[in-house]
């Protein structure tokens, strides 16, 4: 064996770089395709009968009409012969045909009387007598995507995103005048508040996922995103310093920056805020409320904090940061929740909810290991008595306000 | 009467309702009544299978429109005694059947159909039933009626005598006396009872009393259902296996005529099931034993096992349904209609008032 690598190598030496990468590459390939002219030799046929997986993505209310979004998750093409809503047998028709392959996906639209407020349960026959089953806890019509429901979404974004942001930030004067001894205890404030909001976003997301087709990763899109969302924040960030360590900046500069980071991340987040709202309100789960309409506000609010608290040093009472700069760090961090709150009304799709979600929560760990060590004391050390005070006031605010919105 | 049909079959594009096929189509005025009296329910005339697609009986090798008035009477010969010897063969084999359109289930049969044959003889005759098993899975023949222990088809009870449990490829020979006079049933008895008896190993057995009964059009329903997805409740229920099928097929009957209906319910995992016709009374033999009916009603509830003959004449032309009286299985599967007299004379308004006066969905069909 090491006889012939010593051979191998010898020759190999004098070939260029690029085809000895390519030979593995084609090697592989040809054994593909080798084992797919065969038939897989050697595997035989499938043992027992094909497991159905399908799952309901979406599911859409109508006058008099159910409609349903299925995806074959499961490796065999599946055929959807008969409905039942509610133990009675509806007609239906198939937007992309009854017979649906692998991770393809179908919409069925089936006539049914449902009533406004009743609970109904739905199971879809298939060619081989397996069910599938869908519920709606609660009918309720399913809004129609036009202008002014774009724009109901976007006012929705607005209320939940934008307004409590921007009001969180008018903690800027007083962010100032605080004692220098607190800026430390401030920064941890907001890493508490970040940590519990990535949290409580990563339970979210899995939560998502825990509904969308294996196939397409499920659980794993979460932390895909969280993953991708990270590692491009972080490069990001790296190309940014460069820049900036060649053009030399101030401290107000470097607080801007920071402000920017957390501005990005929360509004990372707040795009997968809106999306759960957005696809919760269309499928009724949601009702709009005042309530919960303030309760999100109060609670976004303690994000502006967040992205203000960076900016501390500076003269001023905003500490040198332009208003407009401050107007720009706003939108950036609540607008996304307009955007979400469109998608998810308008193309829920629990993978890319779950997905969605992990960009946010990769985004807001991102900036917790961007600004912590700005909790840093004299002493150098992260963990310090007002440091530990301002991670629990962080923790302990979100999860107060967050009990103002659990939907 | 086309162009009517057409616009109300254009409004209701995904209609499918409960319109007996091949009926009249509706009048213009009969569409528009029923859609007014019905806000928020265009579109929807009742529970239906998926229109556009229909059972294949060929391949599911028996059609319960014909399954409905076929008695196996067997082959007869008479003994030096002078009894009558009544023989048949029963085959049970698995095959592959169709219970709604497009959904198929491994049933398990007697003769390739389900129900089995409807084994009928007269009150006193000798019978003798040569059971093969050419199933992959060991049954029996389980007859209601009176009979000794060795020819009760019960595993585990005359194994030595080469009785009880019939393997596959084995086959065992029963015999018995026709008694007592009435309507019955045979079913496998091997366990899991629910699943070999749900799987489709069933039938009807009718003695007939000595004296015979008054003539009639006789038909035999038995009441049935299929746990397609194996979850111990059932998806599909009907008459005769294919839900539904009544609905798409009425049942032809003439008016004034004495209508014998042979009911046997073998409905498994759900413990009662129950008969109800329209617009028509009917006189309630309880499992046929006596000559004399128990009740003149228009419903009756059967467990599981239990049989009866319900009596009845139509006096109307018209589509008259009849379903089960538990809503939920009549809504998956369990309905049909008697259709009596001369189609061609049936209207809008009769057709309706079969059942509600919602506009059927087969409006747009045929006119």
């Amino acid at each position: 064996m090491e006889a012939a690598a010593q051979a191998e190598r010898a020759p190999g030496g004098r070939l260029p770089a690029w085809l000895l990468g390519l030979i593995p590459l084609a090697l592989i390939g040809a054994a593909i395709g080798a084992f797919a002219l065969l038939g897989g030799p050697g595997l035989g046929e499938r043992t027992g009968p094909p497991v159905e997986e399908v799952v309901v993505e979406r599911t859409t209310l109508r006058p008099g009409e159910i409609e349903l979004t299925l995806r074959n998750d499961g490796p065999d093409p599946v055929e959807f012969a008969q409905v039942a809503v509610n133990d009675a047998y509806a007609s239906f028709t198939a937007s992309d045909g009854t017979e649906v392959g692998r991770l393809g996906s179908t919409t069925l639209t089936i006539a049914y009387p449902w009533i406004e407020g009743e609970a109904y349960e739905i199971f879809i026959l298939t060619s081989s007598g397996g069910t599938v089953d869908a519920s709606i806890p609660v009918a309720t019509e399913t809004p129609e995507a036009d202008l002014s429901f774009y724009g109901l979404m976007a006012l929705l974004g607005i209320y939940v995103g934008v307004i409590p942001v921007s009001l969180g930030m008018l903690w800027l004067p007083f962010v100032r005048r605080v004692d220098a001894r607190w800026i430390g205890a401030l920064i941890a404030f907001t890493v508490g508040l970040l940590a519990l909001l990535a949290i409580d976003a990563a339970l979210e997301g899995l939560d998502i996922a825990a509904a969308a087709p294996g196939a397409f990763g499920g659980a794993a899109l979460v932390f895909a995103g969280a993953l991708v969302a990270y590692l491009l924040l972080a490069g990001v960030d790296a190309y940014l310093a460069r820049r900036r360590a060649n053009a030399g900046g101030s401290a107000a500069q470097g607080g801007l920056y920071m402000a920017l980071l957390v501005a990005i991340g929360i509004g990372l987040h707040n795009l997968g805020e809106g999306l759960a709202i957005g696809s919760s309100y269309a499928t009724g789960a949601l009702a709009l409320g005042a309530f919960l309409v303030v309760g999100f506000a109060i609670h976004n609010t303690t994000e502006g904090l967040a992205i203000v608290a960076p900016l501390r040093d500076g003269v001023g009472p905003t500490g040198g940061t332009r208003f407009g700069h401050l107007a720009v760090l706003g939108l950036i961090a609540g607008a996304p929740a307009i955007l979400g709150a469109w998608i998810g009304a308008a193309a829920f799709n629990p993978s890319l909810a779950a997905l969605l979600f992990g960009v946010g929560v990769g985004a807001i760990v991102r900036v917790i290991v961007q600004i912590a060590p700005a909790m840093r004391n004299d002493e150098g050390r992260i963990l310090h008595p007002l440091s530990v005070a301002g991670l629990l006031a962080g923790i302990a605010l979100l999860y107060v306000t967050g009990l103002l919105v659990s939907v | 009467m086309l162009g009517g049909a057409l616009a109300a079959g254009a409004s209701l594009p995904i209609v499918q309702g409960l319109l007996p096929r091949e009926s009249g189509g509706l009048g213009t005025a009969g569409a528009k009544a029923g859609h007014s009296g019905h806000a928020g329910h265009e579109g929807f005339a009742h529970a239906g299978f998926a229109p556009g697609r229909s059972v294949n009986h060929r391949a599911n090798g028996f059609d319960p429109t014909n399954l409905l008035r076929d008695f196996d009477y067997g082959k007869t010969r008479r003994l030096a005694s002078g009894r009558v010897l009544r023989e048949w063969e029963i085959v049970a084999q698995d095959r592959e059947i169709e219970v709604a359109p497009g959904v198929k289930y491994e049933a398990w049969t007697y003769n390739g159909r389900v129900p089995g044959p409807t084994l009928r003889a007269r009150e006193g005759e000798k019978l003798r039933l040569r059971f093969l098993n050419a199933s992959d899975h060991p049954h029996t023949m389980h007859f209601h009626g009176i009979h000794t222990a060795l020819m009760d088809g019960m595993p585990g009870i005359g194994e030595n005598r080469g009785g009880g449990q019939v393997g596959p490829g084995e086959e065992f020979t029963y015999e018995f006396d026709a008694e007592p006079f009435g309507v019955h049933l045979y079913h496998c008895h091997v366990s899991p009872l629910a699943s070999h008896i749900s799987r489709g190993l069933y039938g009807a057995f009718i003695i007939d009393p000595k004296k015979g009964r008054p003539e009639a059009d006789e038909m035999v329903m038995v009441m049935n259902g299929f746990d397609t997805n194996f979850d111990l409740s059932n998806e599909v229920y009907a008459v005769n296996t294919v839900g539904f099928h009544y609905v798409n097929e009425p049942i032809q009957v003439s008016r004034d005529e004495l209508l014998r209906i042979y009911l046997v319910n073998v409905l498994e995992y759900d413990p009662l099931n129950s008969f109800h016709v329209h617009a028509n009374f009917f006189q309630y033999y309880p499992t046929g034993t006596s000559l004399e009916p128990s009740e003149y009603t228009d419903t009756v509830i059967q467990g599981q096992g239990q049989r009866g003959i319900a009596e009845m004449k139509f006096p109307f032309d018209g589509d008259y349904m009849f379903h089960a009286h538990v809503s939920e299985f009549a809504e998956l599967g369990w309905s049909g209609f008697f259709r009596v007299g001369n189609p061609s004379r049936l209207t809008a308004a009769a057709a309706s008032a079969a059942y509600c006066d919602l506009p059927w969905g087969g409006a747009g069909r045929k006119a």
